[in-house]
């Protein structure tokens, strides 16, 4: 019994709620790649087992799924924590910002990086809860200062916005160089 | 003498002096602000060093590598919150020094440990650098495919308490490297018919995902916090001549920082726990440990310290990264056509040893910037959490637009960025997804590159450093399945815990 109740703890450790969810999730899509062996990364015929191209695959997927099943059972080992859905809500809000992110992406190419910039600096810090319009105003100028020194002094490759069309010929090439 | 000359010739470059000075300082900086850390700040800047020479951007996230450290220790004593994740042991003696009313002298140990630790490692280095310029030749295909799987193993098992789950992930980031366009045969693999997924899932984009964005979400998603901190009076210089009542802590402390940071897939936190360990057993207090020890707060500062340079060794002589930051750093050599390993070691010791001395270099640099600036830089520890949040994430942009103007690696870095929030909240490690894809990539390659010399199995073991390597890997294994037993039998109390020290979230 003591034997067995040691393994049940070498089983339980750094557990956090929402375990047993990540567990099943991480579990699934294992077996799902698993599934996928034969279409995805085929065996050829002939050849050493080592150069083969799907071996790599075929040996980590295998190893993915080994680990996440052991790691499944550590899970359901161990007592359970409370608050687990309202931990997978909280992975959930995290889309959100994706979301943000994306429209970043998005809207470069059209208004410009460094509008771009300063609008969703001053945007997500509303969304982030901020009203005093002096950090509002800070900002804005934090994405600008990110503008000038990756695009204007480091040179990044960002392209220009399709709005910098508009400009007149001197300032648009400015713009589409340092900004 | 003409090698130590020529680097310095190397390092005499402006360009290479201002990125030294901006790394370090930024480092320092970044890793003061909770949250943000080395990897976060290395990741987006890396595209950006790929359009300046190898030197110049190695040099910078180096300077950011080594100093990061240094600035994480000061909301780990004042705030009993690390700013890096390395400096989590820091609070242990740290945050108790700063409750008795002793926070000057805390910071002012961690700073003269940290100096202590990374110069003590530069100097063996550059001892042991003729000496590995010897033996690095000797790795051949089949020498380094065993040490990456030594590094995989390592990375595995030196995550306590979540083998599985690390074991895992290591899986999921080799399986992440084979995706695409298979280099041989010209096979689609695991791209499901679409296009975008042909050209495979690049490294920086799920770098950038993992460590960056994934942080911003998190800090957006988080309630805000603003710690207020009071200034710290007094000199800093007072740390060295008190360093110097416990040298041994710190000599033995960034001993076993340089070994352990030259072992890939091991690190600090191995580093820390063995010196800690150290420490408090050769103590005539242990009873201060976790109180307010000094030796506590040197022996990890040091031990943290020391690893950086160290782990420049198996990324220069082999081509290996032992952890996260020099798996993003192998990519500013391959972007130059630099590749490291026993060539590098072997005809371009200048550069390495320019490497090191910019290493020495950022250690006095930080250490003087520290002296005069900590009250300052207590203020960005008083930054509201939820702006750094949107500022990592403006920047998280840079990183990966700026790669290839690929819309596709902007939403795939935004996925890698969800799933880092998930495995940051369940306290899960980023670090062997990483390692795993690196590692993975270069398994595959010696692997298959080492098959026409090897008729059985054991011709893969038949050198004698391969067979080294080999002995290692079993003894590895032995002596984790040896410490499994041991727990089975005597099980330790209260295995649940909230907080895990190898937590790569903010690393």
């Amino acid at each position: 019994m003591t034997r067995l109740k040691g393994l049940q703890e070498l089983f339980k450790r750094y557990r956090r709620p929402g375990d047993i969810v990540f567990a099943w999730a991480f579990l699934a899509f294992s077996l799902f790649l698993l599934s996928q062996l034969g279409s995805q990364a085929p065996w050829k015929s002939g050849g050493k087992t080592f150069t083969q191209p799907a071996f790599w695959p075929t040996v980590s997927i295998a190893l993915m799924a080994f680990f996440a099943a052991l790691h499944l059972i550590s899970s359901a080992l161990s007592p359970r924590i409370n608050g687990r859905w309202t931990e997978v809500w909280d992975w959930v809000r995290s889309v959100e910002y994706a979301g943000w992110f994306m429209a970043y992406v998005y809207t470069v190419p059209q208004l410009g990086y460094l509008a771009t910039s300063m609008i969703f600096g001053v945007l997500l810090a509303a969304r982030a809860g901020y009203r005093d319009p002096k950090i509002l105003m800070s900002m804005a100028a934090m994405g600008a200062t990110i503008v000038v020194l990756f695009k204007s002094f480091l040179q990044v490759k960002i392209p220009g916005g399709a709005i910098y069309e508009m400009l007149p010929t001197t300032l648009r090439s400015f713009m589409l160089t340092y900004f | 003498m003409d090698v130590f000359s020529s680097a310095v010739t190397l390092l005499l470059d402006w360009q290479v002096l201002l990125a030294l000075l901006v790394g370090s300082i930024g480092g320092v900086i970044i890793g003061a602000i909770p949250g943000v850390g080395a990897a976060v700040a290395i990741a987006i800047l890396l595209p950006a060093t790929f359009a300046l020479p190898p030197l110049v951007g190695l040099v910078m996230l180096l300077g950011i590598y080594g100093s990061s450290m240094y600035g994480g220790a000061l909301p780990a004593v004042l705030i009993n919150t690390p700013g890096t994740a390395v400096n989590a042991l820091t609070t242990y003696d740290g945050y108790p020094m700063t409750q008795k009313g002793e926070a000057r002298r805390a910071v002012a140990l961690a700073y003269s440990a940290s100096f202590f630790g990374g110069v003590f490692s530069i100097l063996c280095l550059m001892l042991l650098a003729p000496l590995l310029a010897k033996i690095a030749p000797h790795f051949g295909s089949r020498e380094i495919f065993l040490a990456a799987l030594l590094g995989i193993i390592l990375v595995v098992l030196a995550h306590r308490g979540q083998i599985f789950a690390a074991g895992m992930l290591a899986a999921f980031g080799i399986f992440l490297q084979t995706v695409g366009l298979e280099p041989i045969t010209y096979s689609r693999q695991f791209t499901f018919g679409q296009t975008w997924l042909t050209s495979g899932v690049d490294l920086i984009v799920v770098v950038l995902g993992l460590f960056a964005l994934s942080q911003a979400f998190l800090l957006l998603t988080q309630p805000d916090e603003r710690p207020k901190l009071t200034s710290i009076e007094g000199s800093m210089l007072s740390g060295l001549k008190e360093l110097w009542l416990y040298k041994r802590v710190a000599t033995v402390s960034s001993s076993f920082g340089v070994l352990m940071g030259m072992i890939p897939g091991v690190g600090e936190f191995t580093a820390q726990f063995m010196s800690y360990t150290y420490a408090q057993k050769t103590s005539k207090t242990p009873e201060l440990f976790g109180k307010g020890a000094p030796e506590g707060l040197i022996a990890s500062e040091a031990a943290n310290n020391a690893v950086p340079a160290a782990a420049m060794i198996p990324l220069l002589a082999l081509g290996i990264p032992g952890e996260a930051l020099t798996a993003m750093m192998l990519s500013v050599f391959y972007v130059h056509d630099v590749i490291p390993g026993p060539q590098l070691f072997q005809n371009d010791m200048p550069f390495v040893m320019a490497l090191y001395l910019a290493l020495l270099v950022l250690n006095i640099i930080v250490l003087v910037f520290l002296m005069f600036s900590t009250n300052r830089l207590t203020k960005m520890i008083e930054l509201p959490t939820r702006l750094i949040g949107v500022t990592i994430l403006l920047l998280g942009f840079v990183g990966v637009y700026s790669l290839r103007n690929s819309i596709t690696d902007c939403a795939i870095a935004a996925g890698f960025g969800v799933f880092g929030v998930v495995l940051k909240r369940l306290n899960l490690p980023i670090v062997p997804i990483i390692l795993g894809m690196v590692l993975g990539g270069i398994m595959e390659t010696k692997l298959r590159s080492a098959m026409p010399r090897v008729k059985n199995p054991l011709d893969m073991i038949e050198r004698p450093i391969a067979m080294v390597i080999f002995a290692m890997i079993l003894l590895v294994i032995a002596l984790h399945i040896r410490t499994l037993i041991k727990e089975a039998r005597n099980p330790p109390q209260d295995v649940d815990s909230d907080i895990h020290p190898t937590q790569g979230g903010s690393q």
